[in-house]
């Protein structure tokens, strides 16, 4: 069989990698503007209103695992089509670091499961060098990113409450739902020890912002994507639009390669694996976007080595894959005794929190870690799935029963059935979400031994916690404790201590990566400029989480969406210009 | 109206969808049903998982007399009541064979404990454990079901009993039968309004009004979201 790379005749204006959140909203803007696109996507078409593809509304047992985590690491109904491992795609550590990386191969990627935390960066966020004197600041700041943020509000919709909190920008938001009981509970709790606690920010439309998109029906599975796209979702928000232009073409488990370049250095598109037929093929484009996750858009660059770009594209300052960092994780949970023997009733709600803790001590100069957190929570009569039930046997020997006395704990017949329903809704959980310092001894580069089973050379790892994170998640430990008291509760499980390194999940676990092709004014010190474009390369543009130079402790997704609407902006003025 | 009619017309009109929620609501059941009829192995897979479950489905890990063993285990752990039907109605024995070849961290520890079990039962009754009667059965299963309070004789025993009940619970509360007793009461598009007034009274809790000020009232559910008056 003949090994042959295709070309396409066709050209493109615009190639753009990867169909999550950059990408999306890369393909909807310019497709607007009349350019023609060519949109790759390294997993299948998606659709959630698709019957074959939902998992909405299915019941536990309809998994013969009832929902257990076995081949979709947040179980069977989760709509991320990937996971920390990939079969035949391996990505491999260095120096004893632990790095995991979490990939979704499906058009709209992680967008379709993600907690739909909508959070704005502040004015601070953008300028923590200035704060703190660590890391570096953004060359941009709040005010350049704010019309974005709220064109980004209005069109895709996300809920809340105008707060003038300084750091916690307000936002166009619909309104919030109402708490549920044991968020009630967690409201008075923190509010006794001076931890504020608002309504959640969400892009969920408790009413929608146009016709083509239902208003939410509160079955609190936004994980397993809406399927009347009354969550944000790439794919159901940002790409369907951009096809209705007909100005895009999408290319499905398409697996780019590279970027290719001419002899003057310019990109002239980008080559790809079709995983049908395992045949490599080329894309032809004036311009070449990359949206393909932080890590993945740097493996890109890295492996478009030329005569030109010997060091991988866009990387004359030896800063692809530098600066890499996760959001800081930890959590915990406790039993609230006074929400035991609860009445039923459905408080399903939306999918995830009503309330959350934005950072709160940003004028505490004296906690020995410099960078915040924020704290979500769960709890309430959820729906049942694998692992419920579990260990009960630790909670039935410590709480007297109905008749005043307590058991031995653990048993078997009517009397544990009636336990286990008893304690049904009465634990809630909290976990830290925070700002780590991003560093550029925390990268990912090619590893001169390895491909993946397309042949491409595949990211190794180097990563590790600093002492400022650790201490922040000691933090964290101390909170839940205080919170979990206040709510007159138990902590459940030890406190993690210095040994279990304070409970600091790895990095790359909270799927928060960002920082690998920097941001920046100097081209010696950082891969693309204020408008996400290579200072290398004028035709490419990196639009993901990879231009990040700090990730706040909000969560990057309505950042990464503001950003690529300005890039996209920039670049239309350019097009129309002839400057690319 | 069936849920694929109600997400239709959701999706459609949004308008007066709060009036179309609260027909449905009170068809709960016929929407439930309808849910229901979805058969495994099409639950929304992708061709590699389906693959991989039609795989575990056409073979057996345990044998009949393990699965005999499985299936006392799981209705002395879930016995039938007056509310609801046992473990072997809730089909748990068949969701802990497909749970052992899903997961086979699971596979030793039961095999084992079983053999563990029936050893224990030979030397007390000469008889594996299958044979004896209910009453013998219990008193071997009350040496290992109180993790707390084991002989040290017998903790394996309690050690394998603890995955057994964790996992007969688990399979129980996911069935239609156990999700029933337990009383969940969502997995439907509804409207939520917050907390029922009898619940926030009894446990002392109130919406403040800041709260309900700002929440969304589910009579504008169905709007387009204006923002002409805005102001951030």
């Amino acid at each position: 069989m003949s090994f042959q790379i295709k070309e396409q005749s066709k050209k493109y204006d615009i190639c753009i990698v990867g169909s999550g959140a950059g990408g999306g909203m890369a393909a909807h803007i310019l497709s607007q503007q009349g350019f023609k696109i060519a949109l790759m996507e390294a997993g299948p078409n998606f659709d959630p209103a698709n019957e074959e593809q939902r998992t909405q509304l299915r019941w536990p047992y309809e998994s013969p695992r009832r929902g257990a985590s076995t081949t979709r690491p947040f179980g069977d109904f989760d709509m991320a089509y990937g996971g920390w491992n990939l079969e035949g795609e391996p990505y491999t550590q260095k120096n004893q670091t632990q790095f995991d990386w979490f990939r979704s191969r499906m058009l709209g990627g992680r967008t379709n499961h993600w907690g739909r935390i909508s959070l704005r960066f502040g004015p601070l966020d953008f300028k923590r060098r200035d704060f703190d004197g660590k890391g570096d600041n953004w060359p941009i700041g709040y005010d350049d990113v704010k019309p974005y943020y709220d064109k980004v509000d209005q069109m895709i919709g996300v809920f809340g409450t105008r707060e003038n909190i300084p750091n916690e920008p307000d936002g166009y938001f619909l309104p919030p739902p109402k708490p549920r009981l044991h968020e009630l509970y967690l409201k008075q709790a923190t509010g006794k020890v001076n931890i504020p606690m608002i309504p959640s920010r969400l892009s969920i439309l408790t009413k929608t912002v146009n016709k083509k998109r239902g208003a939410c029906f509160y079955c609190s599975q936004c994980s397993r994507s809406c399927s009347i796209y009354a969550d944000f979702s790439s794919s159901s928000v940002l790409v369907n639009p951009a096809m209705e232009t007909g100005n895009v073409d999408l290319y499905v488990n398409a697996m780019v390669r590279q970027v290719l370049t001419n002899g003057e250095g310019e990109a002239t598109g980008v080559s790809y694996i079709n995983k049908d037929d395992m045949q490599e093929y080329e894309i032809k484009a004036k311009v070449v976007i990359l949206a393909a996750s932080a890590c993945s858009s740097a493996r890109i660059l890295l492996n478009s080595k030329s005569a030109q770009h010997p060091n991988g594209l866009a990387n004359s300052s030896d800063i692809v894959g530098k600066y890499l960092h996760d959001s800081t994780g930890s959590s915990r949970m406790g039993i609230i005794p006074s929400l035991m023997d609860r009445k039923r009733y459905n408080e399903d709600g939306v999918g995830g929190m009503h309330m959350y803790t934005p950072w709160w001590l940003n004028d505490n100069k004296n906690l020995g870690f410099t960078r915040g957190y924020h704290i979500e929570y769960w709890g309430g009569m959820g729906m049942p799935a694998y692992g419920f039930g579990f260990n009960v046997d630790k909670l039935n020997g410590r709480f007297p029963g109905k008749n005043g006395e307590t058991k031995k704990a653990g048993g078997y017949g009517q009397e544990y059935k009636e336990d286990v329903s008893r304690f049904y809704g009465s634990t809630v959980g909290m976990a830290g979400r925070g700002e780590s310092i991003p560093r550029k001894e925390n990268y990912c580069e090619i590893d001169p031994h390895t491909v993946d089973k397309f042949g491409i050379p595949v990211l190794r790892f180097n990563y590790e916690w600093s002492s400022e994170e650790q201490k922040q998640a000691q933090h964290m430990n101390d909170t839940f404790e205080e919170i979990i008291t206040s709510m007159g509760g138990i902590p459940l499980g030890e406190k993690p201590g210095k040994e279990q390194n304070y409970g600091l999940e790895n990095p790359g676990r909270i799927i928060h990566e960002v920082g690998t092709t920097r941001m920046g004014d100097d081209p010696r010190t950082s891969v693309v400029n204020t408008y996400n474009q290579a200072h290398d390369v004028d035709n490419v543009f990196v639009m993901d989480g990879g231009a990040f130079v700090s990730q706040a402790d909000k969560n990057p997704t309505w950042t990464i969406l503001a950003l690529a609407w300005r890039a996209s902006d920039y670049l239309t003025k350019e097009l129309k210009n002839r400057s690319i | 109206m069936n849920r694929r009619d109600t997400i239709k017309t959701m999706f459609i009109g949004g308008i007066g969808s709060s009036l179309v929620l609260t027909s449905c609501m009170q068809e709960q059941e016929t929407a439930v049903a309808d849910l229901q009829k979805g058969d495994v192995l099409h639950y929304g897979r992708t061709p590699q998982e389906e693959a991989r479950d039609e795989r575990l489905l056409s073979s057996n890990f345990f044998t009949d007399d393990e699965m005999e063993t499985i299936t006392i285990l799981s209705d002395i752990i879930m016995p039938a009541d007056d509310q609801s039907g046992s473990a072997t109605d809730a089909e748990v024995p068949a969701f802990i064979e497909f749970i052992s070849k899903d997961m086979p961290e699971h596979q030793t520890p039961l095999k084992g404990g079983i053999m563990w079990l029936n050893h224990e039962s030979n030397r007390r009754f000469n008889k594996v454990f299958n044979s004896l009667g209910k009453d013998d059965q219990l008193t071997i299963i009350d040496d290992i079901a109180y993790p707390e309070e084991v002989k040290p004789e017998y903790e394996q025993g309690a050690t394998f009993f603890s995955r057994v009940r964790n996992l007969v619970t688990t399979g129980y509360f996911t069935s239609k039968i156990g999700i029933e007793y337990l009383g969940y009461k969502g997995n439907i598009p509804n409207a939520w309004d917050g907390v029922p007034q009898d619940v926030l009274d009894k446990h002392n809790m109130a919406y403040d009004e800041n709260m309900l000020k700002n929440s969304i009232k589910m009579e504008e559910r169905g709007e387009i979201m204006d923002w002409s008056n805005y102001k951030v």
